[in-house]
């Protein structure tokens, strides 16, 4: 009786395992191809030297001209084909080409000679090889015969077809180091480094830090409490490319605002072209140190449009500690700094240190803001903003695929570190 | 020590609310005014450290009358420190516009002295008290604060938008409207938006990428989470977590390989290209989130159905759906959103004018050719329709991405 019944639930259970297989496979099979395959192709294109033009297969031109007018018999005319390799770096193997002769027409005479034949009024020629950069002619010699002067027909209303194989650089065997080479040892791969550091410590910190105050105020009770928290989450859930303009036009440096509003209220003396200038000079008890500019704003739209998403789970979280300890340490006589250095701050440790993981991670990724504020100029350039530089910018598709996976290698010590802390928080 | 005496406090918050509201307020008064105000931070200082001491002297026996009569003091003290001409500015100037400006620094100064000094004695105070203190005084300047850098960016955008190039040239400061211009005039960016650069196309694009990739998700993350929240198969928890990683992984890894790919097979510029991605990035997300609410749900009603005879198929259209109705619907707005804002596969692929969504069009129009209104006006019309499903969804959304369901 009992191993019946557990008979009974191993199939209930392999038709579930069964059924749940069956309505995760879609998700499975879009991740696997469109994130999972095009990270190994990311790999597999870092090895390869492979430029933006490239992506255009080579392809055989041709063109057909008629030369010479079509009157009577005695008179020849011309067929030209112009065939010409679009590509500058590879070349067309087994070209063959075909052309169906009208019947109006005669041939005298092709050239070169040896190319072509022609059967049935069918016109075929085999180039064999067609070099890189290379171009040639084929030239028909053509009288009109009986037939044309009842149809008249042009040799241009059929089109010629072709057939060639060339090499696809995406999937040859052609590999090198050269992408990697480039990449480390170009100069600006330590300054990169360094602004992608600053940029991501700076930046995650920064919102974490701007969220968790934002958190203090918002947790107290008040009028319109509901409306100020909403009001918080704009800079996060507006689009990027929104806001970002929105910046670039208000610290602009001829019309935008807070420069004239500054040089109004006798601030500053001329513009300052805050997304553009790599350092400024500060002076601080008369030692003048070189303040950088333009990535501390980046820094600092980073700051503004993330710090609502900490902000949201900090205070998610203070909004589930019991009211009764606050009031259990009030008796004690514990002071409001006291209470949120010994109670709150404890409590919030654990999703502090997630969030800081989860926007560390993110942050090091982000590209859309820098490209847009700054386009990685002036001192701004992250690792992902360099893929972009490199891959189309420089047109270099390799070496962006090499940054990539330099970003990608960075990402994975940082998704370990965080798959091994997450464990102790329910995340 | 001092700094524990209630003077002390008055003299502090006193001061620095009458500094901080001069600033705001000049810089209001500038931007709306539309005239060249000069920022003086010194004499409503002074006035505002004076008036915490007149308030913790005699807070206990104001009246309303002593409100207004204060405030005025207040205002007319300006006047004084100025000999009749505050902000120097020129006589032709709207002399109203200014007093209304003054009295209103002058009115929140003083609301600001009340709440921050509100049953603070004159002596020394307490650990306790003198922390209450501090903390209300961070709290009321850090709420203002927040709401006005929030603000700011949001205004500048729609303000820009709403005027035109000479006047923006001319002063850069000058946000007030003309209310009497027409409609024409005031939303002339916009008009030129939708007749001379495809707006109504991208629009259109826009609205039709999202929709189509709100449907595919939802088509196969509803069967997937559930699938996840009900069901029992080896390695269940590998796989949820595997899907939180999903998501760590950049777009900018993927797309040099994607647009390789594409280009190949002809894909690229198109709108297709977009919706075969776009779900691959939203699926993730939304598995996530449903997969909380459903594993909310009881299960005792699944497991009721199961014995009437129901199949799991049946029980996800004629139970779990309709169940989940309302999260469906957030969670489908919520992906409505994240594929509205995208911003980098769209620049990436998309090349022909004709199929530009919002994001795409609006990048094309930042080019020194195209004045900064029409760019602001394109910010705002991308914005509106995510603003318009954000506070139709707040409170869903908010508790959604508390619980982890976030992307980036």
């Amino acid at each position: 009786m009992f191993n019946k019944f557990k008979k009974n639930e191993s199939k209930l259970y392999q038709k579930e395992r069964k059924l749940a297989f069956f309505l995760l496979l879609p998700t499975i099979f879009i991740i696997l191809s469109i994130v999972i395959f095009p990270l190994l192709a990311n790999f597999w294109i870092s090895f390869k030297p492979i430029s933006l033009g490239d992506l255009r297969p080579p392809k055989l031109i041709i063109k057909e001209n008629l030369r010479g007018k079509l009157i009577n018999k005695d008179k020849t005319a011309e067929i030209h084909y112009r065939y010409r390799n679009s590509s500058a770096k590879y070349d067309l193997n087994n070209v063959i080409f075909n052309d169906t002769i009208p019947k109006g027409f005669t041939i005298k005479k092709i050239e070169p000679n040896d190319t072509c034949e022609i059967k049935d009024k069918n016109l075929t020629c085999n180039l064999e090889k067609v070099p890189a950069k290379s171009s040639g002619k084929i030239i028909l010699k053509i009288t009109t015969n009986d037939y044309w002067k009842k149809n008249k027909d042009n040799p241009k209303n059929t089109r010629p077809t072709t057939s060639y194989q060339s090499k696809n650089i995406l999937t040859s065997f052609e590999f090198t180091f050269d992408n990697f080479k480039k990449v480390f040892s170009a100069t600006e791969f330590i300054q990169v480094l360094k602004v992608s550091i600053y940029y991501t410590i700076f930046g995650t910190a920064g919102a974490l830090l701007v969220g968790l105050f934002a958190a203090q105020i918002l947790q107290k009770s008040f009028k319109g409490r509901t409306f100020v928290r909403g009001l918080l989450l704009f800079p996060y859930i507006s689009p990027v490319i929104a806001v970002a303009f929105s910046w670039v036009i208000l610290f602009d440096p001829f019309s935008g605002v807070v420069n004239s509003m500054l040089i109004q209220m006798n601030v500053i003396d001329k513009p300052i072209n805050f997304f553009g200038q790599k350092y400024t000079d500060i002076s601080i008890f008369g030692y003048i140190f070189k303040f950088p500019l333009a990535l501390s704003m980046v820094i600092a739209f980073e700051i503004w449009r993330y710090f609502p998403l900490s902000f949201l789970f900090i205070l998610a979280r203070m909004q589930s500690l019991p009211e009764d300890v606050f009031d259990a340490a009030e008796i004690d006589g514990a002071s409001p700094f006291q209470q949120f250095y010994y109670i709150s701050l404890p409590f919030l440790i654990g999703i502090i240190s997630i969030l800081f993981l989860l926007r560390f991670i993110w942050t090091f990724n982000k590209f859309d803001d820098i490209f847009l504020l700054t386009g990685g100029n002036a001192g701004t350039r992250t690792f992902t903003v360099n893929v972009y530089e490199q891959a189309f910018a420089i047109s270099n598709l390799g070496a962006g695929a090499a940054v990539a996976v330099v970003i990608f290698t960075f990402l994975l010590v940082f998704s370990l570190v965080f798959i091994k802390y997450s464990k102790k928080e329910a995340f | 020590m001092f700094w524990k005496y209630g003077l002390f406090c008055s003299i502090f918050a006193g001061s620095i609310w009458g500094a901080f509201w001069q600033i705001i307020f000049t810089m209001m008064g500038i931007l709306t005014f539309g005239i060249p105000l000069e920022l003086d931070v010194n004499q409503m200082l002074i006035i505002g450290l004076v008036s915490g001491i007149f308030y913790i002297n005699f807070q206990k026996t104001i009246s309303m009358k002593i409100h207004l009569t204060t405030i005025f003091t207040m205002t007319l003290l300006v006047y004084v420190f100025n000999f009749g001409k505050p902000y120097q500015i020129n006589e032709s100037l709207n002399n109203i516009n200014i007093f209304i400006l003054i009295f209103l620094t002058s009115a929140v100064t003083w609301i600001s002295i009340n709440f921050s000094l509100n049953k603070i004695s004159i002596g020394k105070l307490s650990r306790y008290d003198l922390e209450n203190f501090y903390i209300k005084l961070m709290w009321g300047l850090g709420l203002i604060i927040f709401i006005l850098i929030t603000l700011v960016p949001f205004y500048i955008m729609i303000m820009t938008s709403l005027k035109n190039q000479q006047s923006l040239i001319l002063n850069p400061l000058d946000f007030s409207l003309n209310i009497n211009s027409d409609f024409k005039t005031l939303f002339n960016s916009y008009i030129e938006l939708f007749t001379d650069f495809n707006f109504h196309l991208f629009l259109m694009n826009s609205f039709f990428v999202s929709c189509v990739t709100v449907f595919i998700t939802l088509f196969f993350s509803i069967p997937g989470a559930y699938a996840l929240a009900r069901l029992r198969f080896p390695s269940k928890k590998l796989f949820s977590s595997s899907v939180i990683l999903i998501y760590l992984i950049p777009s900018i890894v993927l797309v040099i390989p994607l647009y390789a790919i594409f280009s190949q097979i002809g894909l690229r510029n198109s709108l297709l290209a977009l919706i075969i991605v776009y779900p691959a990035t939203t699926i993730p997300v939304a598995l996530y989130m449903l997969r909380g609410y459903f594993s909310s749900l009881s299960s005792e009603i699944d497991d009721a159905a199961l014995m009437d005879g129901l199949s799991r198929v049946q029980i996800i259209f004629k139970i779990a759906i309709p169940l989940s109705k309302p999260a469906i619907v957030s969670v489908g707005l919520y992906v409505f959103m994240i594929a509205w804002n995208e911003f980098l596969i769209a620049f990436m692929f998309l090349d022909d004018p004709s199929i530009f969504t919002l994001s795409r069009g609006i990048m094309s129009l930042n080019s020194s050719e195209v004045p900064q209104q029409h760019l602001m006006a394109g910010a705002v019309i991308a914005t509106i329709p995510v603003m318009i499903i954000f506070l139709y969804l707040e409170k869903f959304l908010i508790s959604g991405l508390s619980t982890g369901g976030v992307k980036e």
